[in-house]
């Protein structure tokens, strides 16, 4: 392996990404130059973020983009893509219920659809479709309902019958001993899945070309503190001053907080995700089982995708427990019978920030000059560049954006939880 | 596999358990009226990656609660209680 070699401080203009740079590399083969700049810590930042995930990267992305601070450092503890941004199940999707949830959402999946250009990276949007089923009339009252709300907020939905979703899906169980029957579902055509890892390399790319320094192996150990504000933090490169500092690190939000001597209402719980063998290409949509929590898609390479609820109870140790292996699998049979025999290639369990209302948190702390982003529980990847655009703002602006207003951190002091699931107050029921 | 060892019935896998959350948070008194003492009884953890203080039910077992101290990082268990009738915070 050749050693990298750290660039200079100065922002050579990287080449631009098109067919016509390909050809270019394809005639006179030369190296392609880094993705983004080998950052050493400078003293002192405007804006530090703490996480180098999807949505710190974003955030970083979009303040230096959308606000002009460009004196900004994103502080990796590992490398870029080792967290979550590069182990879910890459689906995104606006179909929520809530006021609040259905715009923030949509915005994010209209960033989603630009996101290719805005980066200049291939982030492989793929707008399959998603299709939620209902196993019984109500469930289908409850599906047209949230078709409805989306389509009052001009996001597309599409409510199907047993017909529709039999044409549409034809390898799904419709035999008269299926447990669980199915009545129809809501497609939302728009919705798709982006390749994951592309997400945080474009992110980090693009916000190096404009100015911000990206360090990776770089370990936080504590804030610094003076007059009662947030000034900095000391990491495992030393110790680096800030104007703002900001967390980004969901999965390990309490650990960190806590150094800054927060306690908040999240719980680190452990979430599981599989791969199959790959087939012969099958499955062109997202599907969404009704009967459990339970998703599943095919990936470009052929295999079925899938995950299904938390372990249920407190965990950082990374490695899932076995029932729940079984719980998905016995899921994924129940829907479509005929990949029974398929082996698993693949299954891992990572680390997510789960909230008593199943909502994260964006915005300011009781700590002046110290923001916090996190709690997303299972649906932090489709918010990446929503999250990243309203969490820049609020960091610019030091007031919320409009769209997130309703995901406080102190809600639930204020008696404002927002529960999209009506799943209520436990962290590990969600 | 996770394993409880239930001080009534012995050693058994955790699907028999229903998981209750946090039980090192002590409740408030009855009386007590501050908003923000509720608060951070119901809606704050410390969330340890570490040693953690929780309920479990013994469900399909001798349906009594336990506390269990246990490593949120290993998933060693140090310690199994006989706990309350029923725990303050849990459904």
């Amino acid at each position: 392996m050749t050693q990298r070699v750290a660039q200079p401080m100065t922002h050579p203009r990287r080449s631009r990404y098109s067919a016509l740079a390909l050809l270019r590399h394809a005639l006179r083969p030369t190296p392609w130059s880094r993705a983004w700049r080998a950052a050493t810590p400078k003293s002192n930042y405007d804006v530090i973020i703490v996480g180098g995930g999807g949505h710190g990267l974003a955030t970083a992305y979009y303040l230096a983009a959308n606000h002009g601070i460009r004196n900004i450092a994103v502080l990796e503890k590992s490398y870029i893509g080792s967290g979550n941004v590069g182990r879910n199940t890459t689906l995104v999707r606006s179909n929520y219920l809530l006021d609040g949830n259905t715009q923030f959402f949509e915005h994010s999946l209209k960033l989603w659809e630009s996101l290719s250009h805005t980066l200049n990276y291939n982030v492989m949007l793929s707008q399959r479709g998603q299709v939620v089923l209902a196993h019984n009339p109500g469930q289908l009252d409850v599906l047209a309902r949230k078709g409805n709300t989306m389509l009052l907020n001009g996001i597309d939905a599409e409510l199907l019958d047993r017909g529709d979703v039999m044409r549409a899906l034809p390898y799904l169980d419709y035999s008269d001993e299926c447990r669980f029957p199915i009545y129809g579902g809501l497609l939302q055509r728009r919705a798709g899945t982006v390749r994951h890892d592309a997400v945080a390399w474009g992110y980090a790319r693009a916000a190096s070309e404009l100015g911000v320094d990206i360090i990776e192996n770089c370990e936080v150990t504590g804030f610094i503190e003076s007059e009662g504000r947030i000034t900095g933090v000391n990491t495992s490169q030393g110790r680096i001053h800030a104007g703002r500092t900001a967390i980004a690190v969901a999965g390990h939000s309490s650990h960190l907080a806590a150094m800054a001597g927060l306690r908040l209402p999240i719980e680190s719980h452990l979430l599981q995700a599989f791969v199959t063998e790959a087939i012969k290409p099958m499955v062109d949509h997202v599907i969404s089982f009704g009967a459990e929590l339970f998703y599943l898609s095919q990936s470009d390479k052929g295999g079925l995708v899938f995950g299904g609820h938390i372990d249920g109870f407190n965990s950082y140790t990374s490695r899932g427990q076995f029932p729940k292996v079984q719980d998905v699998a016995e899921c994924a049979v129940a829907l479509i019978p005929s990949i029974s025999r398929l082996r698993l290639l693949r299954h891992w369990g990572g680390i997510q920030d789960m909230t008593p209302d199943g909502s994260p948190f964006i915005g300011r702390t009781v700590r002046r000059d110290l923001y916090f982003n996190g709690g997303w529980c299972y649906q932090g990847f489709k918010a990446t560049p929503a999250s990243g655009w309203c969490f820049a703002h609020t960091i610019a602006h030091e007031e919320e954006h409009p769209l997130i207003k309703h995901l406080a951190l102190d809600r639930f002091e204020r008696h404002n939880g927002f529960d999209e699931y009506g799943l209520g107050l436990w962290p590990y029921r969600q | 596999m996770l394993r409880i060892h239930c001080p009534h019935c012995g050693l058994r896998d955790y699907t028999e358990f229903q998981y209750g959350g946090d039980a090192s948070k002590p409740r408030p008194a009855h009386s007590d009226t501050n908003r923000s003492h509720w608060h951070a009884h119901v809606f704050l953890f410390d969330n340890p990656k570490g040693l953690h203080r929780e309920y479990w039910q013994h469900r399909l077992g001798c349906r009594q609660w336990l506390i269990v101290d246990r490593d949120t990082a290993s998933n060693l268990i140090k310690q199994v209680q006989i706990g309350p009738i029923a725990p303050a915070s849990a459904p």
